[in-house]
């Protein structure tokens, strides 16, 4: 099993040797892709990439927290994360390709 | 926003570029990331996020509707934590 860490040079060296692009370009366009996504995810919406995943926004209430180092109560506001849920077929190719 | 939705956005974006080739860009990055968590590797895209894989061990599961106890073998699943700059934009920071 693997453990490297790709990035987004990772990401455009692939876009690079899949399309004949500069690799200034094909990491303009990498950049371009996540900020459509993001920008989306702020407006509320969902993104659903088929056979990939789905990324969603949820609202979180507010409640009370509390610093586990100090036991003191501390306020947490209403907040909105990020969820994402993974295809079926990403589910089964990590499951798979991981199989020891 | 869907795939396609998204492949449009850049499209739009690039209009010195064939529809084809920009549908060629946004499949080959997904499934670049899928490829490196198929192999166990993470993806770490700043400001935006970090797809991982993590282990779920080997337990013993049971069958809801017969209350059967069944061996669940052990699996790695897909994960994704959020960058810190999108979860600021998120709550309009």
């Amino acid at each position: 099993m693997g453990e490297k860490t790709l990035t987004r040079m990772d990401l455009s060296e692939a876009v690079f040797r899949e399309v004949g692009l500069s690799r200034n370009e094909s990491a303009d366009l990498v950049e371009s892709v996540l900020q459509h996504m993001s920008d989306a995810l702020v407006r509320g919406e969902q993104v659903k990439i088929s056979s990939f995943g789905t990324f969603s926004v949820r609202s979180k209430a507010a409640r009370v927290g509390r610093n586990p180092k100090t036991g003191e109560e501390v306020p947490i506001q209403p907040r909105r994360v990020l969820t994402f849920r993974p295809s079926h077929l990403m589910k089964d190719r990590v499951a798979d390709g991981n199989k020891s | 926003m869907i795939r396609s939705e998204l492949i449009q956005k850049i499209a739009d974006d690039n209009p010195h570029l064939y529809q084809r080739d920009v549908e060629r860009i946004v499949n080959t990055i997904f499934d670049e990331i899928t490829d490196a968590m198929s192999r166990g590797d993470r993806v770490e895209l700043r400001g935006f996020g970090a797809f991982s894989v993590k282990k779920r061990d080997a337990r013993v599961g049971r069958n809801p509707r017969t209350g059967e106890s069944v061996p669940v073998e052990e699996k790695h699943v897909p994960f994704f934590k959020t960058g810190k700059l999108l979860r600021d934009r998120l709550n309009g920071k």
